[in-house]
């Protein structure tokens, strides 16, 4: 697989199918491995690394789920291309912002991803659409025990596995639900909701993780404790907090349809109109508006358009992807209007 | 008064600052003052929080003691970890031991694992649920010693819940 076969290929986490999709975009669940004999990443000399990439690459060639997998070095990859991983949620930010002795390791279907030498020696995350993080688990969990038959892993009995930084320390998962929350969002409870989660010893991030702003009405939920309890366990508890929140945006929902119909009726027209006829767009507008014809998609408001053609909107349009499309580096302000262009082409009836 | 950074708006904030043992007092509107505990926020990394739980667990008096720590297989000292926030290598949890568990229990609630272990080569599966069994009693027993009582309850439900499984004979998966 080359990178840019992925440009016609709709993410997993896009795909907009699965279990609650129209309120979960996606689910996805990593672990964090390190081998033991080997210092950690950050504190590794440049030969450890190299030695680190080594072995986990000749590794993962042999391993049976792994098979139709593609290695990228991000050493050989330039700036859009780390930046294009990035809007995929293929990598993390941060991976893509160091070269040395990295690389991502990526399945044919966008499924898996695994980063190498990030934080952590290994870091692999299994994606799906919709609400479905026991799924993604038992992916994780094949691939992790067909790992360990082959890596000697840092672990103490007593405290699990071992990472660099100590809050990933015992199971190594984190679990995140992307969620789209638009009528918490426009009914003000949306503040209320994300104390309550954080009270939980949850974290709330944006659409690109770490230290990212939640845009578009989108926000990441995943669990901050790692240690004490079982895989199994930590996952149903981020389960039983989304079957809350969704209950509680599906209210919302209803109570704008009833209270507020033409407003919002409105509110997602007028979105739907910007979309179609502007010329100039930044990529947060994008966002804020496509999250508004989601809604009225969900809702019934518009109807007469493809739920695959907005997913894939909010994709194409981010800054590496347009500059790929184009096959050249643009300028934000050339973006801003090939952007448009290209929204406009989509969206003509 | 006037705010000491603009010199502006009067200034309605006022606040100690502590540098290098050198104390500051600064004078703000209400605007810079905004700005200003913003920037802090921004050089508040993860870091300099998780150093800041781990001094939080230990008393003064050992604070030379960890400091000097240092690990005897990738060189990272207890003060190292202090400031960047990460451990040097695997070893590391064995050499700063004793101040690594308060630190875990602080971020988790918890520091003792109940998650999955490695399997060496997947043996069979039979042979594998009374290890995992065995390991389980040995996790509770390490958790009533170390009165992680809540812990302790947890392991012990798994521990009924593994041995009514094991009770039950295995379904015959044929030849």
């Amino acid at each position: 697989m080359k990178l840019n076969d992925l440009l016609n290929h709709t993410s997993e986490w896009l795909r907009g199918t699965g279990p609650n999709s129209e309120i979960v975009i996606s689910s996805r669940i990593r672990l964090a491995r390190n081998l033991e004999k080997f210092p950690f990443p950050h504190w590794a000399s440049k030969k450890q690394g190299e030695e680190v990439m080594g072995v986990i690459c000749s590794v993962v060639a042999n391993v049976d789920y792994l098979k139709n997998t593609t290695l990228f070095k991000l050493a050989d990859l330039d700036s859009v291309d780390k930046q294009f991983l990035v809007e995929r949620h293929l990598m993390s930010l941060e991976h893509a912002q160091k070269k040395n002795n990295k690389a991502v390791i990526i399945d044919d279907e966008e499924k898996i991803s695994i980063m190498v030498n990030e934080e952590d020696h290994i870091r692999f995350q299994v994606m799906q659409s919709g609400f479905n993080l026991f799924e993604a688990w038992s992916i994780v969990n094949r691939i992790d025990d067909s790992l360990a038959k082959e890596l000697l892993l840092a672990f103490s009995p007593e405290w699990g596995y071992l990472t660099a930084c100590p809050t990933n320390v015992g199971t190594g998962m984190r679990g995140s639900v992307m969620l789209h929350l638009p009528a918490l969002v426009m009914t003000r409870q949306i503040d209320r909701v994300l104390a309550a989660i954080a009270k939980l010893s949850f974290t709330t991030r944006g659409l690109y993780g770490e230290g990212t702003q939640a845009s578009g009405n989108f926000f990441q939920i995943s669990n901050q404790v790692s240690l004490g309890q079982r895989e199994e366990d930590i996952i149903e508890s981020i389960n039983g907090l989304i079957r809350q929140i969704i209950e509680q945006e599906q209210n919302a929902r209803e109570a704008l349809l009833e209270r507020e119909k033409a407003a919002l009726e409105d509110r997602v027209s007028r979105s739907f109109g910007i979309l179609k006829s502007a010329h100039i767009i930044s990529s947060q507008e994008t966002i804020e508006l496509l999250s508004m014809v989601r809604l009225g998609l969900d809702l019934g408001i518009i109807k007469d358009m493809d739920r695959s053609v907005i997913n894939e909107l909010f994709i194409i349009t981010q800054p590496a992807h347009l500059q790929k499309l184009q096959e050249k580096k643009l300028t934000s302000p050339e973006r801003d209007i090939k952007r448009a262009e290209i929204i406009r082409e989509k969206l003509k009836i | 008064m006037l705010c000491d950074i603009c010199g502006k708006k009067p200034a309605t904030v006022h606040l100690t600052e502590i540098i290098d043992e050198q104390m500051k007092e600064l004078h703000l509107c209400e605007e810079c003052a905004h700005q200003k505990s913003a920037q802090m926020e921004s050089q508040f990394g993860l870091g300099d929080l998780l150093g800041g739980l781990a001094e939080f667990e230990k008393p003064a008096a050992q604070d030379t003691e960890a400091v000097s720590l240092k690990c005897p297989k990738c060189g990272l000292t207890y003060a190292d970890f202090k400031k960047i926030g990460r451990l040097g290598c695997a070893d590391c949890y064995v050499a700063f031991k004793k101040y690594i568990g308060p630190l875990l229990k602080r971020i988790h609630g918890s520091s003792i694992h109940l998650g999955k272990t490695p399997l060496k080569g997947a043996k069979a599966s039979a042979p594998k649920k009374k290890t995992d069994l065995a390991e389980l009693r040995e996790k509770l027993q390490r958790a009533i010693e170390s009165e992680a009582f809540e812990d302790a309850a947890r392991i012990r439900d798994q521990v009924k819940e593994l041995e009514k499984k094991l009770a039950q004979p295995e379904p015959d998966k044929g030849a």
